[in-house]
């Protein structure tokens, strides 16, 4: 991996003293009478893995756009990076370095694999609307620059081959590592994923498991998912969070959330 | 076969993200430049400058300025014919005040004005979407559509209620007025619409084209990257109108040499641009021109074409005869591709380069 894409920032070592990245404390968020997170708390340490589980309808989708300011909780805080947040904007949080992927894929259809993740270096560009009228001289060398990290997330990926194709044409898999891609062109600090590995084969999977563990390695990316597939939870998370209706029932690594009565309950049902 | 790319081998990335990478599209691009800037006023008679060439090239221009927001950006306008207009009135108003001015400047300059009543129009596209944002351009169409007729300061308070192009000159050669000859306008108009179309180019494979495609194609995400929605649909308004109002310049100043608002700037010619954007292609420049080409230079084809070809028709036949194939034609090529003219060129290119194998 060249050098230029692992600048971001070294990998915190020591588990002992682990900073803090995102605290979400007592959020609260209801639609009119529907309660969709009660008085849910946790926090992500930098450059872990931390999943969010639980059935459907729990509220996980939700909390990630708490997180990513699409959604404004009625009560309760959320800090990033030590800054306690007002009422944000998604620009906002794209600004102060949160990217995400989507449940089901949210790319730029009409546009090729290229111009997608072109697209997630937006906020890195700064050449006026001027210089892009000739599209010669300043503009055209920030494109060639941005170009040249994004030929680095494709080769990551291993998607030179659709380097030219329009997105609406590729199959689902090869979507989903393209909306990867997109994410990781923000070089974003937090990096929200919303089931990536949904509707994939075995094979997939693991592609896309080996892709999630070396952003986090290589690059010290913290990340936060949502999936369903609890092997692949328990094997690549550091920490697990359980929802369920809205509240937190557990929260702890892979091994105390499995032992867990409550989350046995959850996932199995038990009989009253 | 003589379509082939093989052996262009790109070494740098500004070679790959050149706007026409193959070789023999640069070679097509430079014979048609020579035939429209040399050949076409060497050769073509008064008839073909003036009654195809010259719509077609302000067509196109105004179509281009369309596609920017409806090809690129999604948001449908029934506007462009307005905007027109406010370019036409703004270039007017500009020559008159200060006739000592270029009035090449002075076409160009009327786009910045056309710009600002887009961008004002454009406010409401925040807040609705599709088919409410096209009526809500319906708005602009007959707000401005009334104020160039019931506003006579726009007009110089002819008694006509009409703009009277004044001749203009450019080096001492009459560009605009009656004087003009067609090959001078011609070449003027070929001049505006090639830099502008230059320019529309470079927008659209940059940041910017980026932005307005990311927009259209899924606008949550967009923002996401961090794309603030507002100001991306508001440029896109603001360029696009900037194109519809040189356009509209160039319609009275280049083409009509002088006319009223509701005939020139009307619904109609709304619907007409955007008939032109959709059956070239949306979110393609040169869909722009063959749209434009299509609708612009296919009825004066047929008009001209079938007494030529020894199929004599008395007048209303043939009048109404240009409609049904025309209409036709319209259909069965959406039918044979609903992404427009542009796509089968693609398409006829892919094919091209594979031939004779069939991938």
């Amino acid at each position: 991996m060249n050098e230029t894409m692992v600048q971001s920032q070294p990998v915190v070592a020591s588990a002992s003293a682990p900073e803090k990245l995102l605290t979400v404390e007592n959020v609260t968020l209801s639609f009119g009478g529907v309660r969709a997170l009660s008085d849910v708390s946790f926090d992500i340490r930098k450059s872990e893995i931390r999943a969010i589980i639980g059935p459907n309808g729990a509220g996980k989708t939700s909390m990630l756009n708490c997180i990513n300011g699409f959604y404004h909780p009625q009560a309760g805080r959320i800090t990033f990076k030590g800054k306690m947040r007002q009422r944000m904007r998604p620009y906002d949080a794209a600004l102060q370095g949160i990217a995400r992927t989507f449940q089901n894929v949210a790319l730029f259809k009409g546009m090729t694999t290229l111009d997608n993740i072109l697209t997630g270096r937006t906020l890195k560009m700064h050449r006026s609307f001027f210089w892009h009228l000739f599209r010669h001289g300043p503009a055209m060398n920030e494109e060639i620059e941005h170009r040249k990290y994004c030929e680095e997330i494709i080769d990551f990926l291993e998607i030179e081959h659709i380097r030219k194709t329009p997105v609406g044409r590729l199959p689902y898999g090869l979507q989903k590592r393209v909306e990867l891609g997109r994410a990781l062109a923000m070089q974003p600090d937090l990096l929200l994923l919303d089931e990536p590995m949904a509707g994939m084969n075995l094979e997939e999977k693991e592609d896309m498991c080996r892709f999630i563990l070396d952003v986090n390695r290589q690059f010290g990316t913290t990340i936060a998912l949502i999936e369903h597939d609890m092997g692949v939870v328990m094997d690549i998370s550091d920490r697990v969070v359980v929802l369920e209706y809205g509240h937190k029932i557990a929260d702890g690594s892979p091994d105390e959330v499995k032992a867990d009565q409550r989350v046995i309950d959850a996932y199995l049902g038990v009989s009253h | 076969m003589f379509y082939r790319e093989a052996g262009q081998f790109k070494t740098s990335y500004a070679a790959d993200m050149a706007i026409f990478p193959i070789l023999q599209d640069r070679i097509g691009l430079a014979v048609i430049l020579a035939i429209a800037f040399i050949a076409i006023p060497l050769f073509g008679s008064n008839f073909l400058i003036q009654t195809v060439m010259i719509p077609f090239l302000v067509f196109a221009l105004a179509a281009i300025g369309l596609n920017i927001l409806t090809g690129y950006t999604g948001l449908i306008s029934l506007g462009s014919g307005a905007f027109m207009g406010v370019g036409a009135y703004a270039c007017y108003k500009l020559t008159t005040i200060f006739p000592g001015v270029n009035i090449i400047v002075w076409i160009l300059a009327s786009g910045f004005f056309a710009a600002a009543i887009g961008v004002v129009f454009g406010l409401p596209s925040l807040r609705i979407k599709g088919f409410y944002l096209t009526v809500a351009t319906l708005a602009a169409q007959f707000f401005l559509q009334w104020s160039f007729v019931r506003i006579p300061w726009l007009y110089n308070y002819n008694a006509s209620g009409a703009i009277e192009v004044p001749q203009r000159l450019l080096a001492g050669i009459p560009v605009t007025g009656a004087n003009a000859t067609p090959v001078t306008r011609y070449l003027v108009l070929l001049s505006i619409v090639i830099l502008l179309t230059w320019i529309a180019s470079n927008l659209v494979h940059g940041r910017i084209g980026r932005s307005w495609m990311a927009v259209r194609d899924m606008d949550i995400a967009a923002e996401l990257m961090g794309i603030r929605l507002l100001p991306a649909k508001l440029l896109s308004f603001a360029v696009s109108s900037f194109y519809c109002g040189v356009a509209g310049a160039c319609m009275m100043f280049l083409w009509y040499g002088g006319g009223e608002a509701n005939d020139a700037f009307n619904i109609n010619q709304s619907f007409t641009i955007l008939f032109m954007v959709i059956i070239g292609g949306l979110g393609s420049i040169i869909g722009s021109y063959f749209g434009a080409a299509f609708i612009s230079i296919l009825p004066t084809a047929l008009k001209f074409g079938l007494p030529a070809m020894g199929i004599a028709l008395s007048g209303p036949v043939a009048e109404h005869l240009n409609y049904i194939i025309l209409g036709v034609l319209i259909l069965f090529f959406l039918i044979v591709e609903p992404h427009g003219l542009a796509r089968l060129w693609q398409v006829g290119k892919q094919k091209l380069r594979v031939w004779p194998f069939p991938y």
